[in-house]
């Protein structure tokens, strides 16, 4: 694969990266760089996007992606906006996520892997719920698939839940890995406790292996304590925002956590992770440290998934 | 909840460098949006989110860390331990 410094709009030399080792003003580095950014609309920097749904972009953003640097992404899958009405339908968006969505990634040099579920806000009708479940190991062998996800809580109902745990059993008989979805707004912490409670309750899961997405400042330390990776997930209005991500990554550490986009149908940026690693550049984080959070983790969480082949950048 | 930085310990004058004027913007928008809210027709029980915006600008003011988790917390529905015996799960 080419360097992201040498294709498209992206013209700078990797002698222009910005490495920034030690701490220095904000201003005067800012001004320093900004004719780069400006120029180059690069982030000099490869990244993986964990959380993005592709389904609902463009092409066009695929291409950005990678002049951004994004190397590879997951897309878990979720929902369509509206309810699905059949079993079928699931497994048409499964043969999607499968087949042509690598495909259309593949024409930008970007590596595409994924992760089957019922989302939660389709978990209230637990009978199909159950059909889709029962129908998700046709996938499970198929290259690029991750694990189950991304399942969860949305409104923290009983039905919700119930369907949760049907999806975490099926993960623990066929020994794939978790993405899980936390719930919106007023929501999240309620919901986000109920989840750990059920997998801090099942001694079979390997906490490692699971990682617990969209934390924000009220959730973070939760996840991370029991043992579970965490992502934060960037978006305009709810969720995090790229500065309060790099004020967890402050006051946390780096070990595992996680950066996505989460871009999808709705408001959404697909470049979110890009904005995180500027953000951390303005306030004098070294490379090193930003490539531990947008590349080195994902792969270290994903390189524990048996269909996961990754394909380093050169 | 953690307070304190383990990393990127940088000085509050080069925090406030970059921080100073979006603070500044953000604090407009709130003190606009609440002349919005005052110059408008009441017109029933606003289903307390007033006071709750109220409660959250006090928090901003407590000279105490993680204020974003608490306000986080202000805005969050309670968490019963008992749960999966109400849903008899």
């Amino acid at each position: 694969m080419p360097s992201p410094f040498s294709r498209g709009a992206c013209s700078a030399s990797a002698a222009q990266v910005p490495l920034v080792s030690g701490r220095v003003g904000v201003a005067s580095w800012f001004a320093g760089q900004r004719s780069f950014f400006i120029a180059g609309n690069c982030t000099g920097v490869y990244y993986i996007d964990p959380h993005i749904h592709m389904v609902s972009r463009t092409t066009d953003d695929y291409e950005t992606l990678a002049k951004m640097g994004c190397v590879a992404l997951s897309e878990p899958a979720f929902w369509a906006g509206y309810d699905r009405g059949s079993v079928d339908g699931f497994r048409d968006y499964f043969e999607q996520l499968t087949t042509f969505e690598p495909k259309r990634a593949s024409w930008y040099g970007i590596q595409h892997f994924t992760w089957l579920c019922i989302n939660a806000k389709e978990a209230e009708n637990v009978a199909l719920a159950r059909d889709v479940i029962a129908m998700i190991p046709e996938f499970l062998d198929r290259p690029g698939v991750l694990g189950i996800g991304e399942i969860g809580l949305n409104k923290n109902t009983r039905n919700e839940a119930t369907v949760f745990l049907e999806h975490i059993e099926l993960a623990v008989k066929t020994n794939e890995q978790i993405l899980i979805h936390t719930p919106h707004l007023e929501d999240k912490y309620q919901g986000t406790r109920m989840i750990l409670d059920m997998l801090t309750g099942d001694g079979r899961l390997d906490r490692n292996r699971v990682l617990v997405d969209h934390v924000e400042e009220h959730t973070v330390g939760l996840v991370l304590e029991q043992g579970f990776w965490a992502g934060m997930t960037l978006y305009p209005v709810s969720k995090c925002t790229p500065q309060r991500a790099a004020d967890m990554v402050e006051m946390y550490g780096p070990e595992r956590l996680l950066v996505n986009s989460a871009g999808d149908w709705g408001p959404s940026k697909p470049t979110a992770v890009p904005d995180f690693i500027l953000e951390m550049r303005k306030r004098g984080h070294p490379e090193s440290l930003i490539k531990r959070v947008v590349y080195d983790n994902p792969l270290t969480f994903f390189g524990q998934s048996r269909g996961f082949r990754f394909n380093p950048p050169v | 909840m953690k307070g304190s930085c383990m990393l990127g310990e940088r000085t509050r004058e080069a925090v406030l460098e970059q921080e100073f004027l979006p603070l500044r913007a953000r604090i407009l928008e709130i003190a606009a949006g609440l002349d919005r809210l005052d110059r408008a027709v009441a017109d029933g029980d606003d289903g307390g989110r007033r006071d709750r915006l109220e409660n959250a600008i006090q928090l901003l003011l407590a000279d105490e860390p993680s204020r974003a988790a608490r306000i986080q917390l202000l805005f969050s529905r309670d968490y019963d331990e008992d749960w999966r015996t109400r849903f008899e799960l």
